[in-house]
């Protein structure tokens, strides 16, 4: 596992709702069946989709936390999904491929 | 022998908020039952992506679940507009799926693979203009 506060730092994530502290492995992508089949239990999902369905994959995956990308908030269902089953969701202004050399970088 | 656990749900096809749910139920029943994470994640998907057919492209169905001995049965039964070519839905990409459904992340033509991937067993059957009844196992033994 990887501690997820310095990643937070220093690339200005935020958090939405939940709480994380770590996460191991990385899955970005916003097709939610490839999602649903490649994000493995614990992993950080980047991903630019924000609805109920997002939070129901976050779930059943068991990932540690979904990252938004290019500052993308949640929409209000999905949002009152994401804290009723408890899942940690951020957000982050950066784009998915700058999200994603950023925390490669940091590793 | 067990007396098998059996879970039955009615799938909304209207809403797409609550879509999923009956797998993110499932998933905590069988963590319950000690399975092992292995398990229920390839029942959480299968189950997952077959709810998720029979919302977007029935307008909803039925789901039983049965945990028996030596595996965990999926049976997913509607009454939409059935399956033309099987062979084809079974391919990966293939997706019949509107653009206000993609807008959401679906129609990536992975459903019907994925659940063949991550069961034991499956079998379709459909009846264009009657409904598609699909059965999947997972094998919890060896
Ligand atoms: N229960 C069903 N009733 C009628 N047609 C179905 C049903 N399930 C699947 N199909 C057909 O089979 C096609 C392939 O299904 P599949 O789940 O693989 O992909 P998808 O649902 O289109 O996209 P994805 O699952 O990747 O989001 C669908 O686009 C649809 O035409
Ligand atoms: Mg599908």
């Amino acid at each position: 596992m990887t501690e997820l506060k310095p990643f937070m730092d220093a690339l200005g994530i935020r958090v939405i709702c939940g709480e994380a502290d770590a996460f191991d492995g990385v899955y970005a992508g916003d097709l939610l069946s490839r999602a649903m089949s490649h994000v493995e239990a614990g992993n950080l999902w980047i991903t630019i989709m924000n609805n109920v369905n997002v939070i129901a994959v976050a779930s059943l995956a068991d990932a540690a936390a979904v990252l938004l990308a290019e500052g993308v908030t949640l929409t209000p269902d999905a949002l009152a999904a994401a804290e009723e089953k408890g899942i940690c969701v951020l957000s982050a202004e950066q784009p998915v491929y700058d999200l994603c050399a950023g925390i490669a970088g940091l590793m | 022998m067990h007396e098998p656990v059996t879970f039955h749900f009615d799938v909304d096809g209207e809403n797409f908020s609550s879509a999923g749910e009956a797998s993110v139920i499932i998933k905590k029943k069988l963590r319950q039952l000690g399975f092992s994470p292995d398990i229920i994640r390839r029942v959480s998907i299968a189950m997952y992506e077959g709810e998720i057919n029979m919302v977007i492209h029935a307008n909803g169905g039925a789901a039983d679940v049965t945990v028996m001995d030596e595996y965990i049965e999926i049976v997913l039964s509607d009454k939409g507009p059935g399956i033309p070519d099987v062979e084809l839905a079974m391919r990966e990409g293939f997706s019949t799926a509107r653009e206000n459904i993609r807008a959401l992340g679906f129609g990536a033509g992975m459903g019907l693979p994925n659940m063949k991937k991550y069961t034991d067993y499956m079998k379709i059957d459909t009846e264009v203009g009657v409904g598609t009844k699909i059965t999947m196992r997972v094998n919890t033994t060896g």
